[in-house]
């Protein structure tokens, strides 16, 4: 038998007046939300270790003059820190005017318009275009770059230097391909290749994408249009490996315009491969059948309707059943279609026509 | 697998052979890669291929293709010489030992590395760090499994994790990644020829009573039925007179696809039910449109079984009908009822009539997916099988001399052609490839070649060759590439122009009935 034993040591400390046991080695940012204290963040995201970037996540530790970034300090026995005053709004708010110089508030028509990060901070601190003209350090569009995959537009001007794209790659998906290169506020990303030979690492995997606060990268073919607040999100599972990720399918008007995910949900936790995230496109293939075809006396599959096609199938099985008995039939049902219909599908090979013959693709 | 997806990261080693992670199954790739990054977990990969997790791994066995069971045998001999083998556990759990030892005890390291090609010290470091860990893991898919000796190599990996005690705890196991979505849950249902749903033998009596009296009939077929592999065969022998296909596209997936063809014409009455008009769809006498996946409700049952929701967000395109729908429209033209007004129907059915699915309900799939076996509404699901000692009674390990493989390479065909996939197709490409983004990703097909041969042959990258073998031949574009070793290409079965499957041997694995989709003798030729 083993014992647990718990190693991990508390550390006591106040947090806007609130006292907070939070595990050693946890983050004032952690221990803040233990306790329900928000304090605003825009680099940092929960599936990724600590960015530090952005600065929006500054706090007052009692005894230090410097504001702390909460997403990647330590939380100290005996801290006090105080996540609202005065100064820190106004700290908050020049780094999000900086942002916003760069990045064109034209929210309109963005489809993250309403679901968006940096749209959300800008709100709370109040923050319109007319407030930074004077910032305005870019005022050309960059030429558009290669960014690591064809599938993927990268926005430079859209793009907030969070670093969170940078960040993911190398800590989930192990890569690096991409990488954050020049001068300050003119930097981008970029992909990171060897030497300018050498093929992009890139998988194509979009989890760059996914965790983007803004909109900075986006998918170049995506299923179409639609805002936040028109569309549908309907919760399944992936129709393609054997891992069977969760994902949600983005319904615009009948039909699915892009993948999401829940960072919380399932096997996959948020993350997705390529045929996950970007193969959905095939549900509205115009090459789809939409109606029964049966063959002709000329040989030629044409169109007709369900009663026909399914009338000659059942007379055909009956015949087959008659005249050489029910093993002269056999079925293959699907590795792909579900639970419910492989069951009916047996079933009906086993009930209905009276032999084992049936198998699916398994072996292969 | 015998084990959840999660607890791979809970191994001291990770044993990966026949699957190439980071292309077919991503998600599990990162987390093998994150469990050795941290330095938790040791990395052995055994591919003929340098695939991508070669990078991490900690050693790299190139076994030859085809030579799965001697190197694994190699292992076992090593362990079981130097006291590596979990005594105490094959006395309690396990029978077969003896002969087991008897077998492998041939297998010396040099005498492997003479089959493999696998380097004797290689084959004994590998073997010291499985003895001596107290968790490994074994990932296994298709690589090890699509051979003539399929079923030999499965057997040889559960030998071996059940004489290092790896089988029935967390962080271990014997862990085989499918393919397909639904494989898994398609063998539950008892899509198969000789088992019923549950997974009960079709000559079972009292099982095939219980499974009539919830049909409502009196009798079910006790003979077994015929494979897919097997199927085919007996059409050309005039045995099988009408096929029914749902969601499948045996001519291009099924191993040597000339032969195939030939069986799908004969047929008298071949109907189809898919949502394309595939290559099998185009030569059916009646085609059934169904609904896509994004059209119907239902559940999969993921490798780790796993059940989960399955949920329409659109509706059926035209007049398509979800398969449910289809089959029960047959089912009362055929003169039975099946009256089912929803999949969740459905599904309590198949709770009644697969135990290991009895606990779970749509109403508990809400909160999250279930891994069988779930016996009762109150039972948590199960993560990792076998912690109260093995179903039969105890582990049979049995003893597995290694064959070669089907076919040889000779003067005529000289190089040995393995196949798989990519990680931006799927299967025969028929959803994938109508998805823009996936297919400029990988708009064709592309034959690996290691760069002696290419040389030889005056190949170079990029250009069109023409590869054959005793059953056809096709052209594809090569890639010259060290991933594949000398004497060895590899392609994917994705690409309809480039039907590798019109190559490939169709000799079967007499138990499992898989083709020796891994392993056949090809000519490499520009142009
Ligand atoms: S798509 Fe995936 S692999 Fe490519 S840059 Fe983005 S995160 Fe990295
Ligand atoms: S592309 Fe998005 S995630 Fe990457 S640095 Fe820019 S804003 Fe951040
Ligand atoms: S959220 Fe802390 S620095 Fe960005």
């Amino acid at each position: 038998m083993t014992t647990i034993i718990e190693t991990k040591k508390k550390v006591r400390l106040e947090i806007d007046g609130k006292t907070v046991l939070a595990p050693e080695g946890a983050t004032i940012l952690e221990a803040a939300r233990a306790v329900g204290v928000r304090i605003p963040t825009l680099c940092y995201h929960e599936a990724l270790s600590p960015i530090g970037s952005c600065r929006v996540c500054v706090v007052e530790v009692e005894g230090v003059d410097r504001p702390a970034t909460a997403c990647n300090t330590q939380a100290l026995d005996g801290m006090r820190v105080a996540t609202r005053s005065e100064r820190l709004f106004n700290l908050r708010r020049e780094v999000i005017r900086m942002i916003l110089a760069h990045h064109p508030l034209n929210c309109s028509p963005c489809p993250k318009n309403g679901d968006c990060e940096l749209q959300d901070i800008a709100y709370e601190y109040d923050l319109a275009p007319n407030d930074f003209g004077s910032y305005s350090i870019k005022t050309e569009e960059y030429p558009w770059k290669e960014f690591s995959t064809p599938i993927l537009d990268y926005h430079p001007r859209r793009c907030v230097l969070c670093g969170r794209c940078v960040k993911v790659c190398k800590e989930i998906r192990g890569l690096g391909a991409i990488t954050m290169a020049g001068p300050g506020a003119l930097a981008s990303i970029q992909p990171a290749l060897a030497d300018p030979e050498s093929p992009s690492r890139c998988v194509s995997c979009g989890e760059c994408m996914r965790v983007c606060p803004v909109n900075a990268i986006e998918e170049r073919m995506g299923g179409g249009k639609g805002k936040p607040w028109e569309t549908e999100k309907t919760a399944t599972t992936c129709a393609y490996c054997g891992v069977g990720c969760s994902l949600e399918l983005n319904v615009v008007n009948g039909k699915v315009v892009g993948v999401t995910t829940d960072d919380a949900t399932g096997v996959n936790k948020g993350r997705l491969c390529s045929k996950g995230r970007f193969g959905y496109a095939f549900i509205h293939s115009g090459e789809r059948l939409s109606k029964p075809l049966i063959r002709n006396e000329k040989g030629e599959l044409e169109e007709t309707t369900w009663t026909k096609a399914l009338t000659r199938v059942a007379r055909e099985f009956r015949r087959s059943i008659a005249e050489h008995g029910p093993d002269s039939i056999a079925g293959l049902s699907s590795a792909r279609c579900t639970n419910e219909e492989n069951y009916l599908f047996q079933r009906f090979i086993r009930q209905a026509i009276g032999s084992n013959n049936v198998d699916h693709c398994a072996r292969l | 697998m015998t084990n959840s997806i999660a607890e791979i990261e809970e191994a001291d080693v990770i044993v990966i052979t026949g699957t190439n992670t980071t292309e077919n199954h991503p998600i599990i790739a990162q987390r093998i890669k994150r469990a050795v990054e941290r330095g938790d977990a040791r990395l052995v990969v055994a591919d003929p291929r340098r695939i991508d997790l070669v990078e991490q791994a900690n050693y790299w066995l190139r076994q030859k293709p085809g030579t799965d069971v001697a190197w694994l045998n190699g292992i076992m001999h090593w362990i079981i010489k130097n006291n590596l083998h979990n005594k105490e556990y094959i006395d309690e759990r396990c029978e077969g030992f003896e002969e087991l030892a008897q077998e492998v005890e041939s297998y010396t390291p040099e005498l492997v590395e003479s089959i493999t090609g696998i380097p004797a010290s290689d084959l004994i470091a590998v073997a010291e760090l499985i003895g001596k860990s107290d968790k490994t893991t074994f990932l296994y898919a298709m690589g090890i499994t699509q051979h003539v000796t399929g079923t030999d190599a499965v057997k040889s990996v559960a030998n071996l994790a059940m004489l290092t005690g790896n089988v029935g705890r967390r962080g271990t196991g014997v862990n085989p990644l499918r393919g397909q979505n639904n494989v898994q849950g398609a063998c539950d249902m008892g899509a198969l020829p000789s088992s019923l749903p549950g997974y009960a033998s079709v000559a079972d009596d009292s099982a095939r009573r219980k499974i009539a009296a919830v049909w409502g009939v009196d009798s079910l077929p006790s003979k077994p039925g015929l494979t897919v592999t097997e199927m085919m065969p007996a059409i050309l022998k005039g045995e099988i007179r009408a096929l029914y296909v749902m969601g499948e596209n045996p001519a291009l997936s099924d191993a040597n696809i000339t032969h195939i063809e030939e069986a799908l014409d004969k047929v008298d009455f071949l109907v189809v039910q898919d949502i394309f008009l595939t290559e099998t769809a185009a030569r059916a006498d009646v085609v059934l449109p169904g609904a896509s996946w994004a059209e119907k409700d239902g559940t999969f049952t993921n490798t780790e079984r796993r059940a989960q929701r399955v949920r329409a967000a659109v509706q059926p395109l035209g007049s398509c009908y979800p398969d449910w729908r289809i089959i029960q429209r047959l089912f009362q033209l055929m003169g039975f009822s099946a009256d089912y007004a929803s999949p969740e129907q459905i599904f309590n059915e198949i709770r009644r009539v697969v135990p290991s699915y009895a606990g779970i309900s749509y109403s508990r799939l809400e909160k999250g997916g279930i891994q069988w076996p779930c016996p009762d509404i109150d039972h948590p699901g199960t993560e990792f099988l076998h912690a109260e000692g093995f179903k039969r009674g105890k582990g049979l390990m049995t003893a597995i001399p290694y064959k070669p493989a089907a076919e040889l390479t000779d003067e005529k065909y000289p190089i040995i052609l393995t196949t798989g996939r990519i990680q931006y197709h799927y299967h025969t490409g028929t959803m994938t490839r109508k998805c823009p983004s996936l297919e400029i990703l990988a708009p064709e097909a592309i034959l690996e070649i290691n760069p002696s041969d290419a040389e030889r042959l005056g190949v170079s990258d990029g250009d069109m060759v023409k590869v054959s073998s005793r059953r056809g031949e096709i052209s594809l574009r090569a890639r010259v590439s060290g991933m594949v070793e000398k004497g060895v290409v590899f392609t994917t079965f994705h690409f309809s122009e480039a039907p590798v499957n019109r190559l490939t041997n169709d000799a079967l694995d007499p138990v499992a009935k898989i083709p020796e989709l891994k392993v056949c003798a090809v000519r490499v030729e520009k142009g």
